[in-house]
C-alpha cells in the first residue's frame, strides 16, 4: 500500500537516474525510477537483464562502479543518502541498511573463519567485545537455521555449501537489526531444492523482524512467495507497481502478463510451445522511441511507438506505465 | 521401439578419488529428446562431456551407430563428431572472441567438407543464420556484439551446420532471461522436427525439460535415480528426490505472503548435497531423504521397473506409491479471483 | 580482424604519451633509413681536415666527427639502422619460435608440457653471453648469425608467457566447442589458441625490441658484435666512451639516440598494453 505521509518510508527513491560513461558515450542503466518502501514492508522488484533493477539499489547503497553516475534522490529513513560521503555511508551500510547478493562466495572473505567475519560486523558497528560478538554470531546462525552453529563458526567459507553460505550472509546482514534488507537475486545461484529453504528463512524473518525487505529477482515465482508489493521494471523504468496479489492474478501491464506466462508452471497443459517474448530487451545504449516495450508488445499501437507512457495510477494502489493497460 | 542411436552402458567418471559419475546406462533413439535433470553435483555435465570423450571415462561404453566412442581411435572419433554436436551453457564463452560469426559457422564445413567452394559455403552459412532467426549480416560481426540469446542461436547454427544426428545440450538456456528461454527451446524443437535430430537436453530446470523431452532421466550425485516417459514422470514421480524437485518449483499463483512456512517440513528432501566427496554407503540420497530406512543405508538401490518405460532406483518406492502424492499437496489451487 | 582493433586503437590514440612516443619512434626510424643520404659523407670516409671536430653546420658535419674524421651523423644513423635491424629480426625470431613453442606446450599439457618447460628452464639457466660467444666461435662472425643467435635465446620468456596464456585459454568453452566440432589439434592451436594470445604477445614483443637492442649494444661494446667498419649504436658508444673528456659528442650523439629510442619504445609498449589490456579482460 502506498503510504501518504503517515509514516516516514524506510526507503524513498525519487527520479533516480543512473548513467555509465563508456567508450561510445553515456549509457542509461536507470532512466527515471521512483519508489517507496514502508517500514516492515516487503517489496519485490522483478525485471530481466537490462531492466536496471540491481542498479537502482547499487546506486542507493553507493556501490556504483567508477564510471557510474547517479542523480535524483534516495532517502533512507528520511535522510538523503545519495551522494553521501563514504564515512557517513559506511556507518549506515552493514548496520541499518544491508544488502546480500547472488553469489555468497564472493561476498565472504575466503581466508577468514565464518565466526570472525560475523563478529567483525558487531565489533565495528556496535562496539561489541570479540567475546560478545562471537556469542551473538552463534545466535544469529541459529536464527537462520544453520545446523551445528558452533562448528560452523570455526569453518572457512569453502567448507560450506552454497545454501549454507547464503544463510551466513543473511545472518550477517541481520546482526545489527537493520531497518532494511536488500536481497539481490539471493537464490539464483542455488539449486532449486535449496532455493525453497532459503525462501523459507527469508519468509520467517519477515514475520519476526521489524524490518523492511526488498527482494530483487528475475523470477516472479520467487518473489511471489514473499512480497507484499511488486514492482516490475523494464529498460530502466518502472512499468507496474501494485500489490502482489494484484500483479499475480490481474496483471495490468502487458509485459507483466507475458512474464507471468513465462514463469515455469508444472501444471501447464499446453506443451507444444514454451511461452516466451519475441525479440529482445532494449540494449543499454539504445535510444528509447516511445514505449521501450512497444517493439515486443502484442498490444502496441502507433501511439505507443511515438509517446512514452508515464507511470500513472490505474486505481488505488496500482500504477502502470502503459497506454493500453490490461483491464481485468 | 526404434533402433537406439546411442547406447550408454555403465559409464563412470572419476576425478581422483571422487566418483563424479557411477554406472550410468541409458539409450536414445533417432529423433528423440531425452531430458537429463539434476542439480549441482549430479554429474550431468560430466556425463555430457564423458559421452563425447571430452573428458576421460574410468569405465563403460558409449555405442554410437556400432562404434564405441570411448575406445575407438582418435581418427574414427573425429569422423563421428560430424554427427555428434554440442551446445554449451555459456553462449558467449562457447564462441571464439577473435572469430567472426561467419568464420565460426564456416569451421565445421572446413573440417568435414573441405572440398566445398567458398561461394557454396557462404550460401550454407547464410541459410543457417536465417534458419535460426538471425540476419545474414550477422556473419560479419563478432560474438561480443550480440546478446546472450543471439549468441546461443549462433551456437545452435554452428552445431547444426552439418545436420548432426545427435545434439547434446548442456544447460543451454540457464544463463538466459526467462522470457528468452522459450525462444531457444522452441527453436530446438523446430530444428528437431525439420532435421530429425536426437537431443540430449541437460538442465536443472524441470519446466523447460517438461516442454522439450519425450523421456526424462533424473540424476543425483552421479547416479540415475529415476527414468521415465515425460508424462509419467511429472504425473507420478516415484523417487523421493524427483518429488522434492517438483515440490521445490515456486508457484506464483499461490502467493502465501502472510503465512510463514516452516522450513524442511513439507519437502521430501532436507538439507543439501554434501560438500566434497562424502560418499555414503547404500543409497546416495538417504541422508536427505525423509523416507529413508535401514535398508537404504545397507544396500545401493538398483534401477527397477515401475511400469513399462518407468524405472526407479529406490528401496521404498512401492510404499511411497501408495501414499498420497506430495506434489499434489504442494501444488495448491490458485486463489479465486 | 579489423573490427577487433578499432577499440584498442582508439584507446591508444587517446594516450598522449604513447602517441608522442610513437611519433618519436617514427621520426628516429625515418632518420635512420633516410638520413645518411642527406649527408655528403659516408660511413667510412675519413676527413683528415676535421678530426674530432665539434658538431657544426659549416663543415657539414652536423653531429661532428670522431677520432678518425668519420662523420658522426652518418655513422650514428647507420648504426641506428643496424641496431633496429637486430631488434626487429631478433624479435621476429623470438616471436615465432616462442609463440609456437608456448602454444604447443600449453595446449598439449601433461608430460609433453613438462618436458618442454624443463628444456626452457635448462636453457634459462645458461648465461646468454656464453651461448652467443659459443655460437660465434663455432659458426664464425656474421651479422645474420648475430641476429639469429640473439633471437634464438630471446624466445624463452615469450614461450613462457604464451604457455601461461594458453593454459588459461584452454579452460574456456570455445576451445571445448572446437574439440567437440571435430577440429584437429593443429587447427585448434593455430585458429583458436594463437589469435587469443596475441594481445600479450604484441605487448611483450614491443618491450623486447629495446631489450634486444640494448643487449646487442652491450655485446658490441664488449667487442663481440658488429665489426668495423660497420657500426651499431653499441660500438659507437664504446668508441665514444674513450673520448668522453676531449670530445664528448662522440659519446653523446649515439648514446642520446639510443636512449631516446629505447625510452620511446618502452612508453609505446606500455601504451599498447594499456590499450589491449582492457579489451582482454572485457
Amino acid at each position: 500500500m502506498m503510504q501518504h505521509g503517515i509514516s516516514v518510508p524506510t526507503l524513498g527513491v525519487e527520479n533516480l537516474q543512473v548513467t555509465y560513461a563508456v567508450a561510445g558515450g553515456p549509457v542509461s542503466a536507470v532512466r527515471d525510477v521512483s519508489l517507496t518502501v514502508a517500514p516492515r514492508e516487503c517489496l519485490g522488484i522483478v525485471g530481466e537483464s537490462g531492466s536496471g533493477k540491481t542498479q537502482v539499489f547499487m546506486a542507493a547503497m553507493g556501490l556504483l562502479a567508477v564510471n557510474g553516475r547517479a542523480s535524483g534522490s534516495v532517502r533512507f529513513d528520511g535522510r538523503e543518502i545519495l551522494g553521501l560521503a563514504p564515512e557517513a555511508l559506511n556507518r549506515i551500510r552493514g548496520s541499518e541498511l544491508t544488502m546480500i547478493f547472488q553469489d555468497p562466495m564472493s561476498s565472504l572473505t575466503p581466508h577468514l573463519k565464518i565466526g570472525v567475519q560475523l563478529a567483525e560486523v558487531l565489533v565495528t558497528h556496535r562496539g561489541f567485545s570479540w567475546r560478545d560478538a562471537m556469542h551473538a554470531a552463534g545466535l544469529i546462525l541459529e536464527r537462520v537455521r544453520v545446523p551445528e552453529p558452533q562448528r560452523r563458526l570455526q569453518q572457512y567459507p569453502y567448507e560450506l555449501s552454497g545454501g549454507m553460505r547464503q544463510r551466513v550472509m543473511i545472518g550477517m546482514s541481520l546482526l545489527c537489526e537493520p531497518k532494511l534488507l536488500i536481497a539481490d537475486e539471493p537464490t539464483s545461484a542455488l539449486d532449486v531444492t535449496v532455493q525453497s529453504q532459503i525462501m523459507d528463512v527469508l519468509r520467517e524473518l519477515r514475520f519476526e523482524a521489524a524490518m523492511a525487505m526488498i527482494l530483487i529477482s528475475h523470477d516472479l515465482g520467487v518473489v511471489a512467495g514473499l512480497a507484499d508489493r511488486i514492482i516490475v521494471m523494464y529498460a530502466g523504468r518502472v512499468v507496474e507497481d501494485a500489490p502482489a496479489s494484484e500483479v499475480l492474478q490481474r496483471a495490468h501491464h502487458p509485459y507483466t502478463a507475458l512474464l507471468l506466462e513465462c514463469v515455469p508452471n508444472l501444471r501447464d497443459a499446453r506443451l507444444e510451445r514454451m511461452p516466451c517474448l519475441p525479440g529482445q530487451a532494449l540494449g543499454a545504449g539504445m535510444q528509447e522511441l516511445g514505449c521501450a516495450f512497444a517493439p515486443r508488445c502484442p498490444r502496441a499501437t502507433e501511439l505507443c511507438r511515438l509517446e512514452r507512457p508515464p507511470l500513472r495510477a490505474v486505481h488505488q494502489s496500482v500504477q502502470v506505465a502503459c497506454h493500453h493497460p490490461l483491464s481485468p | 521401439m526404434n533402433d537406439s542411436l546411442l547406447e550408454v552402458r555403465d559409464l563412470s567418471v572419476n576425478f581422483g578419488a571422487f566418483s563424479a559419475l557411477t554406472g550410468v546406462s541409458f539409450s536414445l533413439g533417432a529423433g528423440e529428446t531425452l531430458g537429463l535433470v539434476g542439480e549441482s553435483g549430479s554429474g550431468k555435465s560430466t556425463l555430457a562431456r564423458a559421452l563425447l570423450r571430452l573428458i576421460p571415462a574410468a569405465r563403460g561404453t558409449v555405442m554410437w551407430r556400432g562404434v564405441d566412442l570411448l575406445s575407438c581411435d582418435s581418427a574414427t572419433l573425429r569422423r563421428q563428431r560430424r554427427d555428434l554436436q554440442m551446445i554449451f551453457q555459456d553462449p558467449l564463452g562457447s564462441l571464439n572472441p577473435r572469430m567472426t560469426v561467419g568464420e565460426a559457422l564456416a569451421e565445421p564445413l572446413e573440417i568435414f567438407e573441405p572440398g566445398l567452394a567458398a561461394r557454396d559455403r557462404q550460401a550454407r552459412i547464410e541459410e543457417m543464420l536465417e534458419r535460426v532467426g538471425l540476419v545474414r549480416d550477422a556473419a560479419r560481426r563478432y560474438p561480443h556484439e550480440f546478446s546472450g540469446g543471439q549468441c546461443q542461436r549462433i551456437g545452435i547454427a554452428r552445431a547444426m551446420m552439418l545436420r548432426p544426428k545427435l545434439l547434446v545440450c548442456d544447460e543451454p538456456v540457464s544463463s538466459l532471461d526467462v522470457s528468452i528461454q522459450g525462444q531457444i527451446v522452441n527453436l530446438l524443437m523446430d530444428l528437431q522436427q525439420e532435421f530429425g535430430t536426437a537431443i540430449l537436453f541437460i538442465s536443472h530446470n524441470l519446466a523447460v525439460v517438461r516442454h522439450i523431452s519425450h523421456r526424462v532421466l533424473v540424476m543425483y550425485l552421479g547416479r540415475i535415480v529415476e527414468e521415465a516417459a515425460r508424462d509419467a514422470l511429472f504425473a507420478a514421480p516415484a523417487h523421493p528426490y524427483t518429488r522434492a524437485l517438483l515440490e521445490a518449483v515456486p508457484d506464483p499463483t499461490r502467493a502465501p505472503a502472510g503465512i510463514p512456512r516452516v522450513a524442511d517440513d513439507n519437502l521430501a528432501a532436507a538439507g543439501e548435497p554434501p560438500v566434497g566427496s562424502a560418499d555414503p554407503s547404500g543409497c546416495v540420497f538417504r541422508n536427505r531423504c525423509r523416507y529413508a530406512e535401514g535398508i537404504c543405508e545397507r544396500e545401493i538401490p538398483r534401477l527397477e521397473p515401475v511400469s513399462a518405460q518407468h524405472a526407479v532406483a529406490c528401496h521404498r518406492w512401492r510404499a511411497l506409491a501408495t501414499s498420497p502424492d506430495p506434489t499434489q499437496s504442494a501444488v495448491r489451487e490458485p486463489r479465486p479471483a | 580482424m579489423s573490427g577487433l582493433w578499432r577499440e584498442p586503437g582508439r584507446r591508444l590514440r587517446a594516450n598522449t604519451g604513447a602517441v608522442i612516443a610513437l611519433g618519436i619512434v617514427v621520426i628516429l626510424v625515418s632518420m635512420a633509413l633516410v638520413g645518411p643520404w642527406l649527408s655528403p659523407y659516408d660511413i667510412e670516409a675519413l676527413d683528415w681536415s676535421h678530426v674530432a671536430a665539434w658538431p657544426g653546420m659549416a663543415h657539414a658535419h652536423w653531429f661532428g666527427t670522431d677520432r678518425l674524421g668519420r662523420d658522426l651523423f652518418v655513422r650514428t644513423l647507420d648504426g641506428a639502422r643496424v641496431s633496429l635491424a637486430v631488434g626487429l629480426v631478433a624479435s621476429a625470431v623470438s616471436l615465432s619460435v616462442g609463440v609456437s613453442y608456448g602454444a604447443v606446450a600449453g595446449y598439449l599439457g601433461g608430460r609433453t608440457d613438462r618436458l618442454m618447460m624443463r628444456i626452457i628452464e635448462i636453457l634459462s639457466g645458461l648465461p646468454l653471453i656464453f651461448f652467443v660467444i659459443f655460437l660465434t666461435v663455432i659458426l664464425g662472425r656474421s651479422e645474420t648469425l648475430l641476429f639469429v643467435s640473439i633471437g634464438a635465446v630471446g624466445w624463452l620468456t615469450m614461450a613462457r608467457i604464451v604457455r601461461g596464456r594458453t593454459l588459461s585459454i584452454r579452460q574456456q568453452e570455445f576451445i571445448e566447442a572446437a574439440v567437440a566440432s571435430g577440429a584437429s589439434t593443429a587447427r585448434i592451436i593455430v585458429k583458436h589458441v594463437v589469435p587469443n594470445v596475441l594481445g600479450p604477445v604484441i605487448v611483450y614483443a614491443t618491450l623486447t625490441v629495446p631489450q634486444i637492442i640494448l643487449f646487442e649494444s652491450f655485446l658490441s661494446f664488449l667487442g663481440l658484435g658488429i665489426q668495423e667498419p660497420r657500426a651499431s649504436l653499441g660500438t659507437l658508444i664504446a668508441q665514444g666512451a674513450g673520448e668522453m673528456e676531449a670530445a664528448p659528442w662522440i659519446l653523446l650523439v649515439p648514446g642520446g639516440f639510443l636512449a631516446l629510442l629505447l625510452l620511446s619504445l618502452n612508453i609505446l609498449g606500455d601504451g599498447l598494453r594499456d590499450a589491449l589490456d582492457a579489451k582482454e579482460s572485457g
